[in-house]
């Protein structure tokens, strides 16, 4: 099964065709059938989405919410932006399934500030969709009206955590709330909501129209299905796949002509860097998380450079609230220029580890809890690259190891 | 599980004990309940939840992740455990990391041993830092304001200030800004805190767990004036300071501590101590008689007049209203606090009394609030023709002068107020508890208008005391004589409110002219002045009623229970004053205000 | 014009901006990025009016200003260039083209022109990672960069 490139959400699409289907059936048999499909969250957490929209629709609630969250910004992403550039029509399509399903009359995109330039094409695709009846109000003439909203983020790759999302789309500083209660409880202006990415909503269609076990088809048992990976770095031919779920990681580096290849960062940065030895793993949720992304190193690349790269990322996109996570992410870097000097020493070395430990259980939400995985792989993959180094000078002057 | 299932109560297993808890309950009050002791730094009883720090991280059944105590309800049956191997290393690892990124050292920092970082470090034996810590200084400390010192480097971002400014006190001069390692707290475009809407009510003072805010310490400035042999330093002290600062000599909340704190006063070397009731007494005669003035204006002179009045007393309150209500501005009565009646007697009155030149005399002021501290600079406050009160000092600032004077308050004898202005009754007394100089005014006002004293059982009027934030009562007044028959068989509606944003929901009532009643006093600070800004930290609802007991109990056995009838201030008014509201009154003892808008 | 009829003139605007989002909270974010957008930042003046019109505390609104990356609190130039500077740009050859502009503009990273037409940022990923090193120019977004390709770009710009 797996290892085969297949075309699920890169295949023909009528536009209303899974819509029509849809509201043949009840809201609950809606979810039954995600359910089914055993389709799991394409935003990194993996969450069963038919569990979500399961919970929104037995949520108390005269108002519920649709949330599209577009605001990809995991390094080495780039899966939603050809989505929303090619096929918008499948994500708003995928939308007002789920809103009829359980029972929302509102539908929000939170599309990243970066893709801005996006929006006339989504504009035009709403637009060309209410005249058709997809959206809008008296959709298929049943009565179900949804109106679609387009938010534009403001640069903060945390948004991207469902809350803070929330707490964005809010007018407020994105920063994660306390969970419980989740968002499909209590979400936008406190109402359930479905925040689900927009790759998740792209299968949702297909499989309406296709049917749960032709979706179970693909993939593996826990992880059914495709998947699209964004693939960059050394590699010969980058780009967006469509990969069954299961594909292992020595069949991504043949497909895109990688040689050489030292590493592959799984999940982007806050994911995991995989090692040769591991390279036979197969990319699902239960063996290597998936994420979107896929970056691959050959072995003219520093793994610390690497490391460095990715731990100023999170210093620079933790929204600060919590401790473990802002304290520690500027810590973990810290401690990442200390090994490109060669200045640190075994010890500190384990405190980190521990840090890195102590983040991923401590941290509010999945940024700081994901932050070290970054860090802990490369340490414990490349441990002799890193030892090696040379100490270096500053100014001429001997310098101290910590 | 269905979310309308919310059945009343939730069977949960803390470290192997069961416990049924309502629905809803946080897992940290739970383990309260079973005494199961769950450390915690950003929470605060009187505040909204947070869940930032990750201190009180515990392990619940089937969460990969550990979960903070205070932010998580209980909504099912869950096993948690409040410590293992993993919660141990994990709040290690984030004390060091607060640690690590907190510039200064204990030793010259004024929370040294009332610091919860600190208590939190020794409870869990960090006994090395692991990380490398901060060498220099990141921000510039703000001394903009005169009330309130902040000092960002000091700050763990714990946002207690911001939780306490925003909601608390529904003010919002302070918020988080930036992001990520430069997350810091600031007003508006981070200017100084003296620009920005801050009222100096000084409550987040009182709920920062570090030194990273404090009063504006003036204590040098008393102590070079108590060297100066040409100064007459004089003092007055509040009842609040007095019910408090036994807390920061290890005696419990709600020790009143009058005597001992005089002789105390009297070791560091003032050369009077007066009791500041003595002015709330005069403050009653002044605003009593100012309500009554505008009652009779609008019921038998027919003029408009602004009603309902509201006490000016709360220099924090005081400022509120400039900000936000400014064109409610004239409802306030024109009556000065007590601390600033005071000053302007002590610089002419008392001053010619007793000879002495009064541009010689240091009038100093002990008070629970920093508010005070932007009061007496404020420039109208200049009536004697010098500055009227020169120093406002908090319970904490005196508690330090009392320590480094070597003395040991617990051990001291008694010693009672210095004449003449240290004669004082109940009713000035409870000034300091929320309702307080409501009661005060009502004792006097009810007698003037009726001759009998108030129907409650030993004056104790009951109806407005209380912790609830805003309470209202209704005082029948069933004859009157002749001076007042117009407030016969009328009924007298009054209102009390504490906290800011209680003062909030009753002024919006004002604005929208639904207010039905006559007089309200509002305070500032939770609890009345005993909440104040300056008293001893930390402060919550257990502290602040133990206070407001003491306050209460002392006044009981107080010589003189009302102010009208106090003896000093019958005499104040024969020898200098003439009556209340004569144009020496208005001189020495009333004020205006600045309206000052919410930008 | 005066001081005073210019405020006036850019406050009836801001007012105009937040009517049209109903004068609701909860669209603050989408109000200061018209705004940052129309006025190129957000200033002291327009923040106040924006909290004016919405009732709320100005250093609430100073709080979420102060938080997203694409929200400016000091002027900056007409032009904001930003280079992606995350790991599949930068194993791309992000460097050269940081040079190439910082060269070709006069101007450190952070910095802005002194004829106020052009800033230099770098920011994290934008989603290019295939096509890189990438940057955007405003809302324009360029890909496939070599030093000679960004230079030509940025001289597009009037």
């Amino acid at each position: 099964m797996a290892g085969i490139k297949t075309q699920i959400l890169f295949s023909s699409f009528e536009p209303g065709n899974a819509l029509k289907l849809a509201i043949l059936k009840t809201g609950p048999e809606i979810i039954e059938e995600i359910k089914n499909s055993k389709l799991r969250g394409r935003g990194g957490a993996g969450f069963p989405t038919g569990v979500k929209w399961d919970l929104v629709h037995s949520a108390q609630g005269d108002e519920k919410y649709i949330i599209c969250n577009a605001d990809e910004g995991e390094p080495g992403t780039f899966k939603d932006r050809i989505l929303l550039t090619d096929h918008p029509k499948k994500i708003f399509e995928g939308m007002a399934i789920a809103a009829f399903a359980v029972g929302a009359k509102h539908a929000i995109i939170y599309l990243r500030a970066e893709y801005r330039y996006l929006v006339p094409g989504l504009v035009q695709a709403i637009s060309e969709m209410e005249s058709a009846r997809l959206l809008g109000n008296n959709i298929l003439g049943t009565g179900f009206s949804l109106s679609v909203e387009i938010h534009l983020g403001a640069g903060a790759y945390v948004c991207g955590e469902e809350t803070a999302l929330i707490e964005s789309l809010e007018g407020k500083r994105g920063e994660a709330r306390n969970k419980p209660p989740y968002p499909t409880k209590k979400g936008y202006m406190d109402c359930p909501s479905v925040v689900n990415n927009v790759e998740t909503f792209c299968y949702v269609p297909y499989i309406l129209t296709n049917g749960a076990d032709w979706f179970r088809e693909y993939g593996t048992l826990e992880s059914t299905g495709s998947k699209l990976f964004s693939i960059s770095g050394d590699v010969a031919k980058p780009g967006v796949y469509e990969l069954e779920m299961g594909t292992t990681v020595n069949q991504v580096l043949k497909m895109v002509g990688a040689q050489n290849t030292k590493a592959v960062q799984v999940g982007g940065a806050s994911g995991i860097c995989v090692a040769n030895k591991d390279f036979d793993k197969p990319l699902a949720f239960e063996a290597l998380p998936p994420g979107g992304s896929i970056i691959v190193f050959n072995k003219s690349r520093d793994m610390l450079e690497v490391l460095s790269n990715f731990m100023e990322f999170f210093v620079e996109e933790s929204c600060g609230q919590c401790t473990p996570c802002r304290e520690g992410t500027f810590r973990l870097l810290e401690g990442v220029k200390l090994m490109q000097e060669g200045r640190c020493s075994i010890n500190y070395l384990k405190t980190l580890r521990e840090l890195g430990e102590t983040m991923r259980v401590a941290c509010k939400c999945g940024l700081g809890q994901m932050a070290p995985n970054a860090f802990l792989s490369i340490i414990d993959n490349f441990k002799g690259e890193i030892l090696a180094r040379d100490r270096v000078e500053i100014n001429g002057k001997q310098t101290h190891s910590i | 599980m269905a979310d309308n299932l919310s059945s009343n109560k939730v069977t949960v297993n803390i470290n192997g004990k069961d416990i049924e808890v309502d629905f809803g309950t946080t897992i940290l009050d739970a383990a309260k309940l079973l005494n199961i002791h769950i450390p915690t730094l950003c929470f605060h009883q009187d505040l909204c939840i947070s869940g930032i720090c990750r201190i009180c991280l515990v392990e619940v059944d089937g969460d990969k992740t550990l979960q903070a105590a205070c932010s998580y309800h209980i909504t099912q049956p869950i096993k948690i455990k409040t410590y293992s191997s993993k919660i141990r290393i994990a709040r290690k690892t984030i004390l060091e990391l607060l640690l690590a990124n907190h510039y200064g050292e204990c030793y010259s920092c004024f929370r040294n041993m009332n610091c919860e970082l600190q208590s939190l470090a020794k409870e869990y034996g960090i006994d090395e830092l692991r990380f490398v810590h901060i060498d220099k200084p990141k921000y510039k400390p703000d001394s903009s304001s005169c009330s309130i010192y902040r000092d960002n480097n000091k700050c763990i971002l714990c946002r207690r200030c911001i939780r306490t400014c925003q909601d608390f006190q529904g003010v919002s001069a302070l918020d988080a800004v930036n992001r990520g390692i430069d997350t810091k707290i600031a007003a508006f475009f981070d200017h100084p805190i003296v620009d920005a809407v801050c009222i100096s009510c000084g409550q987040c003072i009182n709920r920062c767990p570090t030194g990273a805010l404090r009063e504006k310490d003036q204590s040098n400035d008393i102590w070079n004036a108590l060297i100066d042999p040409g100064k007459v330093v004089i003092i007055q002290t509040a009842p609040a300071p007095r019910a408090a600062i036994g807390e920061e000599f290890g005696l419990p909340a709600g020790t009143c501590v009058t005597k001992k704190l005089n002789t105390a006063l009297k070791l560091i070397g003032f050369d009077y101590v007066f009791d500041t009731n003595f002015t709330a007494d005069l403050t009653v005669m002044e605003e009593g008689s100012e309500l009554l003035s505008r009652l009779k204006d609008k019921l038998v002179n027919n003029k408009n007049v602004y009603l309902p009045m509201i006490t000016s007393c709360s220099p924090g309150w005081v400022k509120f209203c400039e900000h936000y209500y400014p064109q409610l501005l004239g409802h306030l009565s024109t009556c000065k606090s007590p601390q600033q009646m005071f000053g302007a007697l002590l610089k002419t009155y008392f001053a010619q009394k007793s000879g002495i030149d009064p541009k010689n005399i240091v009038v100093v002021a002990l008070m629970p609030c920093v508010a005070k501290k932007f009061e007496c600079e404020r420039p109208e406050m200049r009536s004697s023709g010098y500055k009227d009160v020169d120093f406002a000092l908090t319970t904490r600032e005196m508690a330090k002068m009392i320590k480094e004077t070597g003395i040991d308050l617990k051990e001291l004898t008694d010693t009672d107020f210095d004449y003449p202005m240290g004669i004082s009754s109940g009713a000035g007394q409870i000034f300091g508890v929320t309702g307080g100089v409501m009661e005060a005014a009502i004792r006097t006002v009810y007698e003037i208008v009726t001759a009998q004293p108030v129907p409650f059982d030993n004056l104790q009027v009951t109806p407005v005391r209380g912790m609830e934030g805003i309470r209202e009562a209704e005082i029948y007044i069933p004859h009157a004589t002749d001076d007042w028959k117009f407030l016969e068989n009328k009924m007298l509606r009054v209102a009390v409110a504490h906290g800011t944003s209680n003062a909030r929901l009753v002024m919006d009532k004002v604005l929208d002219g639904q207010a039905i009643w006559h007089f309200i006093e509002i305070m500032a600070c939770p609890g009345g002045c005993l909440g104040g800004g300056g008293q001893p930290q930390p402060t919550n609802e257990r502290i602040r009623k133990a206070r407001a007991d003491a306050i209460y109990a002392e006044e009981k056995g107080m010589a003189y229970r009302k102010s009208h009838l106090n003896p000093m201030i019958e005499k104040l008014y024969k020898e200098f004053l003439e009556h209340p509201l004569s144009r020496k009154s208005h001189e020495l003892l009333h004020t205006r205000y600045t309206p000052r808008g919410r930008f | 014009m005066t001081l005073e009829s210019s405020n006036k003139i850019i406050a009836a605007g801001i007012k105009e901006t937040t009517e049209k989002y109903g004068c609701k909270k909860e669209k603050l974010l989408q109000i200061l990025e018209d705004l940052n957008k129309e006025f190129g930042y957000l200033s002291e003046f327009v923040l106040l009016e924006v909290s004016k019109n919405l009732d709320m505390p100005h250093s609430q609104i100073y709080g979420v200003a102060s938080f997203y990356s694409f929200l400016n609190t000091q002027p900056k130039g007409k032009y904001i260039v930003r280079l992606c500077k995350t790991i599949s740009c930068s194993l791309a050859g992000k460097k050269k083209i940081a040079n190439a502009l910082e060269n070709e503009l006069g101007i450190r990273f952070g910095e802005t022109t002194p004829d106020g037409k052009f800033s230099l940022m770098f920011t994290n990923c934008i989603g290019m990672c295939n096509q890189g090193p990438a940057m955007l120019i405003n809302d324009d977004v360029y890909y496939n960069l070599d030093p000679e390709k960004a230079v030509e770009i940025i001289e597009s710009y009037e």
